[in-house]
């Protein structure tokens, strides 16, 4: 099952190194990776998803709380909770397919940011499901580029992950 | 700074290596007496000595070494305290902060290298950040599931030019480290009441209970409730080896009783032990009728590999003190007609194959037995040595022949399997307890990995003795060749290619002695551990063709699927 886990960790160097050498080093699989800073400059969020049962999650969520640098941490996808993700994708737009790809951005709810003559930049937000099927719709043939943050997570309701 | 830092840490003595990225540190050894320095001869015996000096004494042993080739030296021995949980601290050596990133001469990015085997590393940025990252590194390695910390210090950090107000710290606060203390009360009354009615139980002890300074506590609640105890690798010494209710070592070579026992079990205690492949072989077929408690410290170790049905997360002596007074106000007792008949059942198998109830090898020849080493240097010490070891056969002799009655006394590398561990082990012991009788069990495959610590025993006047059981060959690599790839002997012997090692040990201005006949094994011993003051190398020839048994049965073997001899099978 994929889960999304969200880690406070300290902003320190080798931080980041020692996340993601976890996993290799366990054989776990990250599917996506997104750190930044939080508003306390000393500590940075980091959200990841992947991808096993519940004996392997466990495991995962066990030895993260075991490095030194992690402060904190929570399975998203345990509760309810918001995910999103923003996908920047370079389409080709000339001639017929110029209206079609315009409106399959509308479908989507998503922003043409910068036009040539022969194609679109286009940026779409939502969960990773959403993004797939916009790639979908536009067909592999049409793409030329796609940059994807990966996935960004937040719980519901009054829950918060803080110190 | 960092050398003051260290004496006020209350270490009393560094083992390391010079070299450049470390001069500016090993200036300030030079310049006072409190903090004993010890100069190997390659860093990874430093980093095994410390280690070793950590496992006799229960203190943090610390490492010193230079950058680049100094420092990834120490990895290997950095790995084997991982893998066992061996508090220490290595201090590296690094190019100056600002070649850091260049390839500069001796560059290694050692944070990088040693993060997979650490428990935690510190890269030093400013001199005056030294003592609180000290006094961090020594609280780390040592509480909690204890481990390695690295301090990479760049050579300006140390620069003596900079000066700053010192200041050592008392206490330390990590914000994202809490190790667990006292185990959760309403497991604990769960696992004590799981323990009075369990009808064939078994005490599964490993080095957690030594780390953890359960050892008596553990030895009390065996006691008390006439419960059969069975140690780890690691954890020998954890109850006294030469106690009727003691199994031996369970395990790939335990004894056919503990083995038995285990899979026959209703209700294991485990504590402090981790489930280790060497212990459980199939895990699928691990102990089916068991109900599983299990003490650690560390979460992350609960449930890896076999699942707990009742998971207590807390210090090993907060944890055993707590069920202790739960049993004893209980007023509760085990159902005695059970443990009697489960003992009836323990003794019968102790009397069908047991290594203690009789020998099991071959005893009528003319060539000198493996085990029969170990049994004369377990008389000949009186059971009361500090006994370190190498990897092999040997090992698993001395693990199953030596009854280890104290913790601590036991020093070998049981996680990662380290050949050159014993020689510098031994040295660690001997510089933590001058008077103590120290012997390196080994054998002439793994005493070559680090032989050249010879020259520091002789240096530090560390009369360790060397009892290096000779097969000619790599005894456990054979072994394994002989039972499953039809005795094909790829690489495994050595042919012509020894050294003479009563001459080696005397080039180095030790005494050497050569044992090839049965009946002056004894004597031999006795003359060399009358040796109080030298170092005594004993050549001993041994049959070349033994094998370790018990041995699990692999793969796909249970606990209880057991070779007991080469030919005969549970």
């Amino acid at each position: 099952m994929r889960r999304i886990i969200s880690v406070l960790v300290e902003n320190a160097p080798g931080a980041l190194s020692r996340v993601v050498g976890l996993f290799s080093q366990r054989g776990y699989n990250i599917e996506t990776l997104t750190v930044a800073p939080t508003e306390d400059p000393t500590l940075s969020r980091l959200t990841l998803t992947t991808i096993g049962d519940d004996h392997k999650i466990e495991q995962i969520t066990k030895h993260l709380n075991k490095l030194i640098d992690v402060v904190k941490l929570v399975d998203l996808s345990e509760g309810a909770h918001i995910e999103r993700e923003l996908m920047l994708i370079k389409v080709k737009a000339s001639g017929a397919q110029r209206a079609e790809v315009k409106r399959c951005v509308d479908i989507f709810r998503g922003q043409i940011v910068d036009v040539t003559s022969t194609l679109y930049t286009i940026q779409i937000t939502g969960a990773a499901d959403k993004l797939d099927a916009f790639v979908q719709a536009v067909g592999d043939a049409a793409i030329l580029e796609v940059v994807r943050t990966g996935v960004s997570g937040i719980s519901r309701g009054e829950k918060v992950l803080s110190l | 700074m960092l050398i003051r830092s260290l004496r006020d840490e209350g270490v009393e003595c560094i083992f390391g290596y010079p070299g450049g990225a470390a001069l500016h540190i090993y200036d300030a050894i030079f310049r006072q007496q409190d903090v004993k320095h010890i100069l190997v001869r390659h860093e990874q015996a430093a980093t095994h000595a410390a280690d070793a000096y950590s496992r006799a004494t229960g203190r943090v042993g610390t490492v010193l070494v230079t950058s680049g080739p100094g420092a990834t030296n120490a990895i290997t021995g950095i790995a084997t305290a991982y893998m066992d949980s061996i508090p220490m601290v290595v201090i590296s050596g690094q190019v100056v902060s600002e070649r850091i990133g260049e390839d500069a001469f001796q560059e290694t990015d050692m944070v990088g290298v040693s993060r997979p085997i650490v428990k935690h590393s510190f890269m030093v940025k400013h001199a005056s950040e030294i003592p609180d990252l000290v006094k961090k590194a020594y609280y780390i390695a040592s509480t909690g599931r204890p481990g390695p910390v690295v301090i990479d210090v760049p050579k300006d950090i140390t620069a003596p030019n900079e000066t700053f107000p010192y200041e050592y710290p008392e206490r330390v606060k990590i914000r994202s480290y809490t190790p667990a203390t006292r185990g959760h009360s309403g497991q604990i009354k769960k696992a004590v009441q799981l323990l009075m009615e369990a009808k064939r139980p078994v005490i599964y002890a490993g080095g957690g209970v030594i780390l953890g300074n359960g050892c008596d506590l553990l030895t009390e609640l065996a006691r008390m409730l006439n419960y059969p105890v069975t140690n780890t690798l690691m954890g020998l010494g954890a109850y006294p080896g030469s106690d009727r209710q003691f199994l031996g070592m369970l395990g790939m070579h335990g004894t056919f009783e503990a083995n038995t026992a285990m899979h026959h079990s209703d209700v294991i205690l485990a504590v402090g032990a981790r489930f280790d492949d060497r212990v459980t072989n199939t895990v699928s077929k691990f102990c089916p009728s068991a109900k599983i408690i299990h003490i650690d410290v560390d979460p992350a170790s609960i449930s890896k590999t076999v699942a707990a049905d009742v998971p207590i997360v807390g210090a090993v002596d907060s944890v055993l003190t707590d069920m202790l007074a739960l049993v004893k106000e209980s007023g509760e007792k085990p159902d005695g007609e059970a443990i009697a008949a489960w003992w009836k059942q323990i003794d019968e198998w102790r009397e069908r194959h047991g290594i203690y109830t009789k020998s099991r090898y071959r005893t009528d020849g003319d060539k000198i037995m493996p085990q029969d080493v170990i049994k004369t240097l377990y008389e000949v010490t009186k059971g009361d040595a500090y006994v370190t070891s190498d990897v092999g056969q040997h090992q698993m002799f001395a693990a199953q022949y030596y009854l280890f009655d104290k913790p601590r006394r036991w020093i070998n590398s049981g996680g990662l399997g380290t050949m050159g561990f014993g020689l510098p082990a031994a040295m660690g012991c001997q510089v933590a307890d001058k008077d103590a009788v120290v012997a390196c069990v080994t054998g002439e495959g793994s005493i070559q990995m680090c032989i050249q610590e010879l020259s520091t025993c002789a240096q530090y006047h560390l009369p360790v003795k060397i009892i290096c059981l000779n097969n000619q060959a790599l005894g456990m690599v054979k072994q394994w060749q002989d039972m499953q790839y039809d005795s094909r002997y790829s690489e495994s012997l050595y042919e012509d290619s020894l050294p003479d090692f009563v001459k080696l040990a005397e080039a180095y201005g030790h005494v050497g002695m050569k044992v090839t006949k049965k009946e002056e094994l004894k004597a031999k011993m006795e003359e060399c551990f009358a040796l109080t003051d030298r170092v005594v190398f004993m050549d001993i020839s041994v049959d070349s063709t033994e094998h370790v048994y018990p041995m699990h049965v692999a793969p796909n073997g249970s606990m209880r699927d057991m070779w007991l001899s080469k030919t005969e099978r549970t």
